[in-house]
C-alpha cells in the first residue's frame, strides 16, 4: 500500500471517528437537546477521538519512514556473501546503490550478476514486506487509539481540555522549528566541516594563500595535492562585498533621506514603491543582469580608458550586489531617520539650521547605532549572496585587491563544489561545508550584532 | 547693548548664508541623484529585458509539404511509430521545397534549416490520425534556431562567414524559402507547452514552472499551518521565558541567514540523513520551507499585534477560553495580514535559487515532472541553466523566462496589496 | 518624521470649527479641568478686543491665516509684539496659539500640508518676502520647545551648535566664551561647568530645557518664541526658569505659549487669548485678569472653559 494511500485512509478514518466520537457522547447524556449535560462541547469529543485515531498512527508512519531505507539496506548486506562484508565503507556504498538502482529498475554502472541480481530481488521482497507492515500496523494503531478515546467518553470527561492541551503542544512544536533549523544548519555543516578538518587541518584551511580543490583520484596522479587555503575567497568575497557597500551604502542613505526630508509626497509615493520592486527581483535575474550587460559595460569603459578588466571582474558583480542591496539600506536608514523625534529636527531648524545641516549634524549622528546596524545586516546580505557571483564573479581564485580583476567567492566554491555527482566524504565535498560554517559563523556574528544595535536603538526613542 | 551685538550677529549670519544655501542645493542635489540611481537602473534593467526577450515569444516556422510515405512510416502496413524515419520525410520534403541543392555536404547544410522537432511534430501527427499515411501534408515546422536567429535579425549578414553560425549558402536558401512565402514567424507555444531542451528552438518553461509549482505546494502546505501556529503560540500562548526568547531571536536570525547555508541544511539533512531523492520538489519544497518560515511567523505576528485587546478581552469575559478566543476571534481577524504575508514568503521562495543548486536541482531534465518526487528543476534555476548556455538563441529565452518569472512575481505581489487593501480594518 | 510633526499639530488643532461643541478633553497638563459649558455663537465675532497695539511694535502680525490641508487652524488674526516684553498666548487646546507662534519663526514651512496667509513683519520688513531666508529669521527669532529637546551630543557642542553652523565665532577660544555667557545667562553655567563633556540628555529636565534655552540665546536672536517650556517640568524647575525669563526680557522680546494662567500672570505684560483659531481678546496682564472684556476669556480665566 502506497504511503500516500495509508494517509488518505487514515484521514479518512479521523473524519469518521470525529463524527462517532461527537454522536457518543450526545447519545450518552440522551440526545442533542442534553449538551449541556456535558463538560465541553460535543464536538470537542469528536475532536478528541479523531486525534486518538490520526496522530499515533501518523506517528507510527514518519517513524517508519524514517527508519526503513536503512534498516533494508542493513539487512540486505547481512544477507550478502561473506566476501563482500569486507569491502571499504566505499566500496560499499557503490554496492547498495547499485542494487537499489537494479532493484528500481535502473541503470546499474557494473555488469549484474548472480548475487547482485539476489540482493536486488530480497531488497524488493523486504520493502513490499515493510510495506505490508506498516499499513497492518498504521491501522491497527489507529483503530486502537480510537478505541481507547472511545471507551474514554463520559459527560464528565474533559474533552475541551485535552483537545486544547493536543493543539499547545502542536503550536509548541511549531514554534520550535525555528530552533530545530538553526540546530540543524550547525549540527549539519559542524559535523562535516570537522570531517574536513581531520583531513585538512585547520590553520592550512584558514590561512593558506592556495585554493585549488582538487582531490586525487590516483596518488601518483598529476597535480595530485588538493590545496585548501581559504585565503583567497575571504579576501574575494570581502572585495565583492566592499565594492558593493562602496555603491549601496552612500546611495541608500541619500536616497533615504532624500525621501524623508526632501521629495514630495508625490515623488515618495512613486520612489518608494519602485524600490520595493528593486528588493522584489530574484538573485538570479540580478546576476544574468551583471554577467550579460553590466560586465561586458564594466570591460568595455574600462578598455576605453586603458584598464585592462576581466570579463569576469569583481567589479561588475559588486556594482549588480550593491544595487541589489541598495532598498535594503534604504529601508532600514529610513527607520532609522524616523525613528529620531521630531523634536530633535524641530529644534535644529528652530535654531537655523538649514535642512541638511538638520540631517548631517543633528539627525544623523542621533541615528548612527541605527544606520550602522543597519549597514550590518547589508554587509552579511552582501557575503551570503550567491547567484550574482556564481554568475558573474568567476571561479579563479585570485589572491587581489584589484576590483578589475577576477575573484571567487566563499559561496561561489560551495556552489562549485557541491554541483554536480560528488563523492558525499571527499574532501573537496567536505570542503564546502567548511566554507559554509566559515559562511554561517560570520553571517551569524554579523546578524546578532545588527540585529542588537537596531533594537537597543529602537528602544532608545520608545 | 543687545542691539549692536544684534548687529553683528545678523551681519555675520548673513555672510555665512549663500555658502550654507549652496551646500544645501548641492546635498539636495546629491540626494536627489541617489534617487534616481534605483530608479535608473530599474528603467534599465527593464527596458533590456524586454527588448531582448520579447522576441522569444515569437518563433520562425516553415511550409514543407510532406509526403506520409507509407513505406517509410508503416513499413508492412503497421504503424511503426519507434522507428520510422520521419526526419527522412522532413528532408526530402526540404529537397523538394529548394531543389537546386545537390550534394552530400550541401545537403546537410541544408537540413540543417530545420529542426529536429519537425520529425516530433510529424510523428505526433500521425499518431494522431493514422488516416493521413500515404498523403501529403502541408505543414509549418519550426526552423532551427540559427535561422531563428537571422529571421529576427539577431544574426548580422554582413558579417564574414567565419564569424556567424549560419552560411552564406543557408543564407540564400532562407532567401529562397522566404520568396516562396514559406517563412514565417508565429507565436512561440513551444516555450510554454515544452521541457528544456538542447535545441533552443524546442526548449520551454513547463518543466521549470510545474517544477516551481510542486516545490511552492510542498512549501505553502506546511509553511502556512506550521507558521501560523508559530505565530499564534509566540503571540498569544508563550510566557516570557528564555525559551520563548530564545524562539525570538532564532527567527529574527534565521530570516537573515544566507539562503545558500539553508541549502546545506537540506543537503546535509534530506538528501544524505533521511536518503529523500536528489532533485526532487518535495525536497526542494521542504528546504523552501524553512527558508521561508521566519518571514510567515514574523509578518503572522504583526498581523495577530493589529487585532486590539478589547476584542479578546470581550471573549475571555464571556467565558472562552483562551484556544477558543486565538480561533474564533484573533485568527480570523488576522487570517488576511497572514495571508499577505504568506504571499510574500511564496514570491521570495518562488525567486529563490541558491539553495535548489545545492539539493540537485540544477539537473538538465527534458520530462515535464509529473509528481512531488520526479526529477524536477525550477524556474529561476531554468533561468540559471540557460544563462550560462552559449548560443544566441539562450540570451533571448533566458531573458523570455525571467519576464515570466517577473510576472509571475507581480501577480502574486499584487494579489498581496489587494489582499491587503481589501481586508484593512481601522480599528 | 515629518508624518509625526504633522500629526503632533493637527491633534492639536482639531477642533471641529463648529460652536457647538467644546473643544475635544483637555490634556493632562491642564490645572483644571471643569464641567463643559455650552457657549452662545454671538459672543464670538472675530473681532479682537481690548488692544492689540503696544508701544514700541518690533514684530506685527497682520491678518495671519494659518491651513492645514482644508483645516483652518488661525483665522484673521492681528497682533503687536514689543521690543522687551514678555507677551503669553493663552487659550483651551487645540486654539492655535502654537500655531501661531509658529508662524513667527516660520517653522510652519517645515510641515507640507501647512499654509500660511497674511503679513508678519519683523523691524518694518515682512518675514515672508523672497528674499528673506527663513534660516537667516530662525537666527534671529529663536524658538524653545515643549519638551526639553537637547541633541544627543555634549552639552558643551548643544550650545556651540547654534554659533558653528552660523559661523559666529571666530576661533575656539570665542566660541568658549559664547558657550560659558549663553550658559550663565541661562543659570545652568556653575551646574554644569565642570561637565561640559557629558551628553546633554544626561542632565535632568528642568537643566535640560535651560540648556534648550542656553543654545538659543547662544545664537544672541532678538526676540524668543517658547511653547509651553514649563509643561513638562516640576514646580522647582519651572520657577526657575520663570526667574530666567525676567531676566533675559531686559534684552529680548519673548513670546510664550502657556496653558498655567498663574504663569501667564507671573511673567508676561500682555495677555493675548486664542480660542478656536481666534484671536479674541489682548491686554496688559493685570487688566485681562481682574477686568476681562470678553466672556469667553472671563470663562477661560475663571476656569469654566478647560
Amino acid at each position: 500500500m502506497q504511503s500516500t494511500t495509508l494517509i488518505l485512509l487514515l484521514g479518512f478514518m479521523a473524519t469518521a471517528a470525529f463524527y462517532f466520537g461527537r454522536g457518543r457522547s450526545l447519545s450518552l447524556v440522551g440526545g442533542p437537546g442534553h449538551g449541556t449535560a456535558l463538560h465541553s462541547l460535543p464536538g470537542y469529543y469528536g475532536y478528541y477521538v479523531a486525534i486518538w485515531v490520526a496522530i499515533p498512527a501518523l506517528a507510527l508512519l514518519l517513524l517508519w519512514v524514517m527508519v526503513e531505507p536503512k534498516l533494508i539496506v542493513t539487512l540486505v548486506v547481512s544477507g550478502l556473501p561473506e566476501a563482500y562484508r569486507d569491502l571499504s565503507p566505499g566500496e560499499l556504498n557503490l554496492l547498495i546503490n547499485n542494487i537499489q538502482n537494479l532493484a528500481s529498475g535502473d541503470v546499474v554502472s557494473v555488469a549484474v550478476d548472480e548475487t547482485l541480481q539476489a540482493a536486488a530481488n530480497q531488497f524488493n521482497q523486504y520493502a513490499a514486506q515493510s510495506r505490508q507492515i506498516l499499513a497492518v500496523l498504521a491501522l491497527g494503531f489507529a483503530g486502537l487509539g480510537g478505541a481507547i478515546a472511545w471507551r474514554r467518553i463520559h459527560p464528565d470527561l474533559r474533552a475541551r481540555n485535552r483537545v486544547e492541551r493536543v493543539i499547545r503542544w502542536f503550536l509548541i512544536a511549531a514554534s520550535s522549528i525555528a530552533i530545530f533549523t538553526t540546530v540543524g544548519i550547525v549540527l549539519s555543516v559542524l559535523f562535516e566541516a570537522i570531517r574536513f578538518f581531520q583531513k585538512v587541518p585547520i590553520t592550512e584551511f584558514l590561512f593558506g594563500l592556495n585554493w585549488s580543490p582538487q582531490m586525487a583520484i590516483r596518488a601518483d596522479q598529476v597535480g595530485s595535492s588538493g590545496s585548501f587555503g581559504a585565503v583567497p575567497l575571504f579576501t574575494g568575497t570581502l572585495l565583492v562585498t566592499a565594492i558593493a557597500m562602496v555603491v549601496a551604502v552612500p546611495v541608500g542613505l541619500m536616497t533615504a533621506i532624500y525621501l524623508a526630508e526632501y521629495s514630495s509626497a508625490r515623488v515618495r509615493a512613486t520612489a518608494k514603491p519602485l524600490l520595493e520592486v528593486l528588493a522584489g527581483i530574484p538573485t538570479v535575474v540580478y546576476g544574468f543582469f551583471a554577467a550579460l550587460t553590466v560586465a561586458p559595460w564594466v570591460r568595455q569603459a574600462g578598455e576605453s580608458v586603458g584598464l585592462e578588466v576581466a570579463s569576469e571582474s569583481a567589479l561588475a558583480a559588486g556594482l549588480v550586489m550593491g544595487i541589489m542591496i541598495i532598498p535594503l539600506v534604504s529601508s532600514l536608514s529610513d527607520d532609522a531617520i524616523n525613528a529620531v523625534p521630531t523634536a530633535m529636527r524641530d529644534g535644529a531648524l528652530g535654531l537655523g539650521s538649514t535642512r541638511s545641516e538638520t540631517m548631517t549634524k543633528v539627525i544623523l549622528p542621533a541615528a548612527l547605532p541605527g544606520i550602522v546596524g543597519g549597514i550590518l545586516l547589508a554587509v552579511s546580505r552582501a557575503i551570503g549572496e550567491t547567484m550574482i557571483v556564481v554568475m558573474a564573479a568567476g571561479l579563479a581564485a585570485n589572491l587581489t585587491a584589484n576590483p578589475f580583476e577576477a575573484v571567487t567567492t566563499v559561496t561561489v566554491q560551495i556552489v562549485t563544489l557541491l554541483v554536480g555527482d560528488q563523492e558525499f566524504d571527499s574532501a573537496k565535498t567536505l570542503a564546502a561545508f567548511a566554507l559554509g560554517l566559515m559562511l554561517f559563523v560570520v553571517t551569524l556574528f554579523l546578524n546578532v550584532i545588527g540585529l542588537n544595535v537596531v533594537r537597543k536603538y529602537r528602544e532608545q526613542y520608545d | 547693548m543687545a542691539k549692536s551685538k544684534g548687529q553683528t550677529t545678523r551681519e555675520k549670519v548673513e555672510a555665512g548664508l549663500p555658502r550654507r544655501r549652496r551646500k544645501e542645493l548641492m546635498f539636495k542635489f546629491v540626494g536627489m541623484l541617489a534617487t534616481t540611481v534605483g530608479v535608473v537602473f530599474l528603467g534599465v534593467f527593464f527596458s533590456t529585458l524586454i527588448a531582448e526577450g520579447s522576441s522569444a515569444f515569437k518563433q520562425t516556422f516553415m511550409k514543407l509539404d510532406i509526403e506520409l510515405a507509407e513505406d517509410v512510416i508503416a513499413p508492412g502496413g503497421e504503424l511503426d511509430l519507434a522507428y520510422a524515419d520521419f526526419d527522412g520525410l522532413v528532408r526530402s520534403a526540404l529537397r523538394e521545397a529548394i531543389p537546386e541543392v545537390s550534394g552530400r555536404r550541401d545537403r546537410r547544410e541544408l537540413y540543417r534549416l530545420v529542426s529536429v522537432g519537425a520529425a516530433y511534430q510529424l510523428r505526433d501527427l500521425v499518431e494522431a490520425n493514422p488516416e493521413l499515411v500515404g498523403t501529403k501534408q502541408t505543414m509549418w515546422v519550426p526552423a532551427s534556431s540559427n535561422v531563428d536567429m537571422l529571421i529576427k535579425g539577431n544574426i548580422d549578414a554582413e558579417l564574414d562567414e567565419s564569424l556567424r553560425p549560419i552560411s552564406d549558402k543557408q543564407i540564400a536558401w532562407v532567401g529562397t524559402l522566404q520568396d516562396d512565402g514559406r517563412i514565417e514567424t508565429r507565436f512561440n507555444k513551444a516555450l510554454f507547452t515544452n521541457g528544456d531542451s538542447r535545441d533552443p528552438e524546442l526548449a520551454g518553461i513547463k518543466g521549470a514552472v510545474m517544477g516551481s509549482l510542486y516545490m511552492l505546494i510542498v512549501t505553502i502546505a506546511l509553511s502556512f499551518p506550521i507558521g501560523v501556529a508559530a505565530a499564534i503560540y509566540l503571540e498569544e500562548f508563550a510566557p516570557r521565558n528564555r525559551w520563548s526568547d530564545l524562539i525570538e531571536v532564532n527567527i529574527n536570525n534565521l530570516a537573515a541567514v544566507p539562503s545558500i547555508v539553508f541549502g546545506l541544511l537540506g543537503l546535509a539533512v534530506f538528501i544524505n540523513w533521511a536518503s529523500l531523492p536528489r532533485s526532487a520538489p518535495l525536497v526542494g519544497g521542504l528546504v523552501l520551507t524553512l527558508l521561508t518560515l521566519p518571514v510567515i511567523i514574523i509578518a503572522s505576528r504583526a498581523a495577530i499585534k493589529a487585532v486590539p485587546p478589547s476584542i479578546r478581552e470581550a471573549a475571555l469575559g464571556l467565558g472562552a477560553s483562551q484556544t477558543q478566543v486565538v480561533f474564533h476571534h484573533v485568527l480570523p481577524l488576522a487570517l488576511p495580514g497572514m495571508l499577505t504575508g504568506t504571499i510574500i514568503g511564496m514570491s521570495r521562495a518562488l525567486g529563490e535559487s541558491a539553495p535548489l543548486l545545492m539539493i540537485g536541482m540544477v539537473a538538465f531534465i527534458v520530462d515535464v515532472p509529473g509528481g512531488f518526487n520526479d526529477p524536477a528543476t525550477a524556474l529561476p534555476i531554468q533561468i540559471y541553466l540557460w544563462a550560462d548556455s552559449p548560443e544566441r538563441a539562450f540570451a533571448e529565452r533566458t531573458s523570455a523566462a525571467i519576464i515570466v518569472l517577473l510576472g509571475f512575481l507581480l501577480l502574486m505581489n499584487l494579489a498581496a496589496v489587494i489582499l491587503r487593501k481589501r481586508m484593512e480594518r481601522k480599528w | 518624521m515629518k508624518m509625526t510633526a504633522m500629526t503632533d499639530v493637527t491633534t492639536d488643532n482639531q477642533t471641529p470649527p463648529t460652536l457647538t461643541e467644546e473643544p475635544a478633553a483637555a490634556p493632562v497638563a491642564e490645572p483644571i479641568q471643569m464641567p463643559q459649558v455650552p457657549e452662545q455663537e454671538t459672543e464670538l465675532s472675530g473681532e479682537t478686543v481690548g488692544n492689540i497695539h503696544c508701544e514700541n511694535p518690533f514684530m506685527i502680525a497682520n491678518d495671519v491665516n494659518v491651513y492645514y490641508g482644508d483645516n483652518h487652524a488661525i483665522k484673521n488674526v492681528s497682533l503687536e509684539i514689543g521690543k522687551k516684553e514678555v507677551i503669553a498666548l493663552i487659550g483651551p487646546s487645540g486654539c492655535g496659539k502654537s500655531t501661531f507662534l509658529r508662524c513667527l519663526n516660520r517653522m510652519n514651512d517645515t510641515i507640507e500640508t501647512a499654509r500660511v496667509t497674511g503679513q508678519i513683519t519683523l523691524d518694518g520688513k515682512d518675514i515672508h518676502r523672497k528674499e528673506q531666508d527663513p534660516v537667516a529669521l530662525r537666527a534671529r527669532v529663536g524658538m524653545v520647545f515643549q519638551k526639553p529637546n537637547p541633541f544627543p551630543k555634549s552639552i558643551y557642542d548643544n550650545v556651540a551648535y547654534g554659533p558653528r553652523i552660523h559661523g559666529l565665532a571666530a576661533d575656539r577660544a570665542e566660541l568658549d566664551d559664547i558657550v560659558h555667557t549663553s550658559l550663565e545667562r541661562a543659570g545652568l553655567l556653575k551646574e554644569v561647568k565642570d561637565r561640559l563633556d557629558e551628553p546633554g540628555t544626561s542632565l535632568s529636565g528642568g537643566q535640560q530645557q535651560r540648556l534648550c534655552i542656553a543654545r538659543t540665546i547662544a545664537v544672541n536672536p532678538e526676540v524668543i518664541l517658547m511653547d509651553e517650556p514649563c509643561s513638562a517640568l516640576d514646580p522647582i524647575a519651572t520657577a526657575r526658569i520663570e526667574d530666567l525669563m525676567d531676566e533675559l526680557c531686559e534684552d529680548y522680546a519673548i513670546v510664550i505659549v502657556t496653558h498655567s494662567m498663574q504663569q501667564a500672570a507671573r511673567v508676561s505684560r500682555r495677555v493675548a487669548y486664542f480660542h478656536l483659531g481666534l484671536l479674541v481678546e489682548v491686554d496688559e496682564t493685570d487688566r485681562i485678569f481682574t477686568n476681562p472684556q470678553h466672556r469667553l476669556t472671563e470663562d477661560y480665566i475663571t476656569g469654566r472653559i478647560g
